[in-house]
């Protein structure tokens, strides 16, 4: 091999190696969803999951919504001033909320919280044999601790999306009212007047999206995390990384598909 | 009933099995040993199915392993994991009834609990203990609650993976003499791998030495000390000089 076709086969190495990753991901996927419609179902592992990954995901969720709406508004006031549009603020805020911000935002802040979680948690239980254990109890794995999680994670995001819109509206409202003299009435009309129902439902559905990809991520590489700390250390820095990646990369296709002209 | 056949398995360029063949009889007590490394752990995970052998033949019962209903034969097995492996979202209670609390015999909740309680009295635990979690406990106690897991639902099988590592003697000589009574109690059929020598002499029946990845010696443990083979002789006595390889 020479210095020219050295890097050539650098790269053809990448290539295979993100694209056989690809495949396994995907196997993974497959393997969740065919566990999903197979019974049995372990109720309470969801219900423990959903309480985990939904309602004590609120406050971080509902912190940034709130944050997020009130710099909005004053960006959106500031920017629009520069062309006579400060009027726009609570319908720019809305949509900005209810259609990118929400749901994205939301998603980073719980894989964040809970790929990480998942990752170190199932990494753990890996390293100690506790997957091995299960195995020899005649529990799968995959439908023990891969799909309640997924299906918790998928359902609970939605909701929490939902808040984290109507959290949002409400930081934009906060500051509009007080710091750039909105009447109240007339901030609340504009915003309701202007959304539509798609607005705030394809965030819902970016949001399950979302929801399934964070969690997904946190298993896959919990599942095949290596040896010791520093294996689980290392699968629960590729959760986050990989969970924020495919957030946003979903979400432009995602928004190719629902919004594109 | 357990019958092993010309293993072998492979990791990477690491050739660990190399046509191991072993036989188990039933209710008999069997002692793997041989050196760190050498493959004790892969061939128990080969035959519960949890590593995948490159070849050779497993049967238990003269029922090949990879052909039998895998719920169905993991539910004749017990084991006791090197570390415990205990759930540490679970109580020890809810670790020791895991398998009385899911599947098609599932119990009640609290028979199921009743039933814990009572494999625990049997490892010499006092009820109290049920409602703690594994990370409460010493590393004595977790392996107790293991061997109260492996038991909890009956096994014809149970294997134990190195059960006194790690503890100090006295407990080594509790868990040891717990294993041996609960295994003729229930006229199980065991297979324990160790390479502490009190164990082997506590626990076993029939011995089989694990070296090179074949089945070095086997034989009823009466014979162990008596053997002439170099290779058993210097694990046995722990001698850093001998035919097997040290690294020092």
């Amino acid at each position: 091999m020479n210095a020219l076709t050295r890097p050539l086969a650098h790269l053809g190495h990448a290539v295979l190696s993100a694209l056989a990753a690809l495949g396994r991901v995907s196997r993974f996927a497959g393997a969740t969803l065919a566990h999903l419609v197979r019974p049995p179902f372990y109720w309470r592992e969801f219900l423990h999951a959903c309480l985990q990954i939904g309602w004590l995901s609120l406050p971080v969720v509902g912190m940034t919504a709130v944050f997020t709406g009130a710099a909005l508004a004053l960006q959106i006031y500031a920017g629009g001033s520069r062309f006579n549009a400060e009027s726009v603020v609570p319908q720019i805020v809305a949509l900005g909320i209810t259609r990118e911000l929400g749901p994205v935002l939301g998603a980073l802040m719980v894989a964040a919280r809970v790929a990480s979680s998942i990752a170190a948690e199932i990494g753990t239980m890996k390293v100690t044999e506790q997957i091995d254990a299960l195995t020899t109890l005649s529990t799968h794995p995959m439908k023990y601790l891969t799909v309640p999680r997924v299906l918790a994670a998928t359902l609970s995001m939605p909701l929490l999306v939902a808040v984290g819109d109507a959290l949002g509206i409400w930081g934009g409202y906060l500051v509009g009212v007080t710091r750039l003299d909105f009447a109240s009435s007339t901030y609340l009309a504009n915003t309701a007047d202007f959304l539509e129902v798609w607005d705030v439902g394809s965030g819902l559905v970016k949001g399950a999206v979302f929801g399934f990809v964070v969690a997904l991520m946190g298993c896959y590489f919990g599942m095949n995390s290596g040896r010791g700390a520093q294996g689980v250390g290392g699968a629960t820095k590729s959760a986050v990384v990989a969970a924020s990646v495919l957030i946003l990369a979903s979400n432009y296709l995602l928004t190719e598909l629902f919004f594109a002209a | 009933m357990i019958r092993i056949t010309d293993l072998h398995k492979s990791f990477g360029t690491n050739a660990v099995l190399r046509g191991v063949d072993l036989h188990v009889p039933k209710g008999e007590s069997m002692v793997i040993i041989g050196g760190s490394g050498t493959g004790k752990s892969v061939l128990l995970k080969c035959i519960l199915g949890l590593v995948t052998p490159d070849s050779g033949i497993i049967e238990v019962d003269g029922q090949d392993v990879t052909k039998v209903k895998r719920d169905a034969f993991l539910a004749r097995f017990g084991m006791l994991f090197q570390g415990g492996a205990l759930f540490d979202s679970l109580s020890v209670w809810q670790n020791v009834a895991f398998r009385l609390l899911r599947g098609p015999g599932r119990l009640p909740k609290a028979e199921a609990r009743a039933a814990a309680i009572e494999k625990l009295r049997r490892v010499g635990l006092t009820p109290e203990v049920a409602d703690q979690f594994p990370a409460e406990l010493s590393g004595g106690m977790q392996k107790r609650v293991g061997l109260a897991r492996a038991i909890a639902a009956e096994p014809e099988i149970i294997f134990f993976d190195e059960p006194t590592t790690g503890l100090d003697p006295i407990m080594a000589g509790v868990i040891n003499a717990l294993i041996r009574e609960i295994v003729e109690e229930m006229g199980a059929t065991a297979m324990t791998i160790t390479h502490d020598m009190s164990s082997v002499r506590a626990i076993a029946d029939r011995v089989a030495m694990l070296h090179g990845g074949k089945i070095r010696w086997s034989g009823p443990v009466a014979e162990l000390d008596a053997t002439p083979d170099p290779y058993v002789q210097q694990f046995i006595h722990g001698r850093a000089e001998g035919p097997i390889e040290s690294v020092r």
